[in-house]
């Protein structure tokens, strides 16, 4: 599970929003086996933002989704992802923060039974800079 | 032989009243241990609606209207991105199912966070109250742990037809009352 990615970040009000480019290769599977057995209906599958910052000692921001229907190629080779979801921090933790990782997890969704959530393999480190970007290229 | 209402007649004319009690009794049985069933779940998996149908196509593909959700709401567990979580709205009755998708928390275990029906373009702000932009653990109901697809259909015609709910419940209360133990 492989990312990369650039960075910058803008206030809107008063608080930092982050703007995030990615690209996803991945391949989900269950242990050795096909991750779509008889009792998977699908993959509800999202990239997470995890962070601390002086106002709160954890944030998670989900930066973007995507259903996986059984069926699907289980196989992600997504580039030059843009995040769905604005990246809005509860504060200006966003700033100079080094140590943001982003991780790939999914919800099981079975047939019928248990819902479990599932974290990806493999994460990456997103430093994000100690200035503000004050022309609009995103 | 007689028609089938002959006979109905027949046994309600048999039975003395001992045996009516009798059967009052039994139903009342059956109907103190479902509710002892159902508080006994509330007890284990501490949510005060452990299972609850789903209402909306708000959380499409994974879950339609008229399935079932098993949920626990145990105190220790953290609110975490990507968890189904069923909150009611301050001031309103009506459970709803979505996703969370963001969630800040302080040191002290304060946490805030924010949801998102799946199927839904825009996050839940516009439902929350008015004013309001964060949920807090106060208002989850449960996190969904396991679902059974279309099982919850029949509360929901209950509730769209109260004459099929009536009918039904005379059914069950004439089978129960007019059952005899052999």
């Amino acid at each position: 599970l492989r990312k990369n990615l650039e960075d910058f970040t803008g206030p809107r009000e008063r608080s930092d929003l982050g703007f995030v480019t990615f690209d996803i290769t991945a391949d989900i599977l269950n242990g050795k086996k096909c991750i779509f057995d008889w009792n998977v209906k699908q993959l509800f599958l999202y990239l997470s933002a995890e962070y601390s910052t002086k106002n709160n000692a954890l944030n998670q921001v989900v930066l973007w989704d995507k259903v996986m229907l059984r069926g699907d190629n289980p196989k992600l080779f997504l580039k030059d992802m843009k995040s769905k979801y604005f990246f809005f921090d509860d504060g200006n933790g966003l700033k100079g923060n080094r140590n943001v990782t982003l991780t790939l997890s999914w919800n099981v969704v079975p047939n019928a039974g248990i819902l479990p959530l599932v974290t990806g393999s493999g994460h990456v480190s997103v430093p994000f800079p100690d200035t503000y970007e004050t022309t609009k290229s995103y | 032989c007689r028609g089938s209402a002959m006979d109905l007649f027949g046994d309600l004319r048999r039975m003395n009243k001992r045996q009516l009690y009798y059967q009052v009794l039994n139903f009342a049985m059956i109907v103190s241990s479902a509710l002892m069933i159902w508080k006994g779940l509330i007890v284990v998996t501490g949510s005060e609606s452990p299972i609850v149908v789903v209402l909306s196509g708000s959380m499409e593909p994974a879950f339609h209207r008229g399935d079932l959700l098993f949920l626990t709401n145990f105190h220790d567990d953290p609110i975490r991105a990507g968890e189904i979580v069923v909150f009611k709205v301050e001031g309103r009755d009506i459970p709803i199912v979505h996703r969370v998708i963001k969630v800040h928390e302080k040191g002290n275990g304060n946490i805030k966070f924010l949801t998102k029906g799946d199927n839904n373009e825009v996050d839940d702000r516009g439902l929350y109250k008015e004013g309001q932009n964060w949920l807090e653990k106060k208002d989850v109901v449960g996190r969904a742990r396991g679902f059974l697809p279309y099982v919850g259909m029949v509360t929901i015609i209950m509730n769209d037809y109260p004459k099929f709910k009536y009918a039904l419940l005379a059914v069950m209360g004439a089978y129960v009352l007019l059952k005899r133990e052999s």
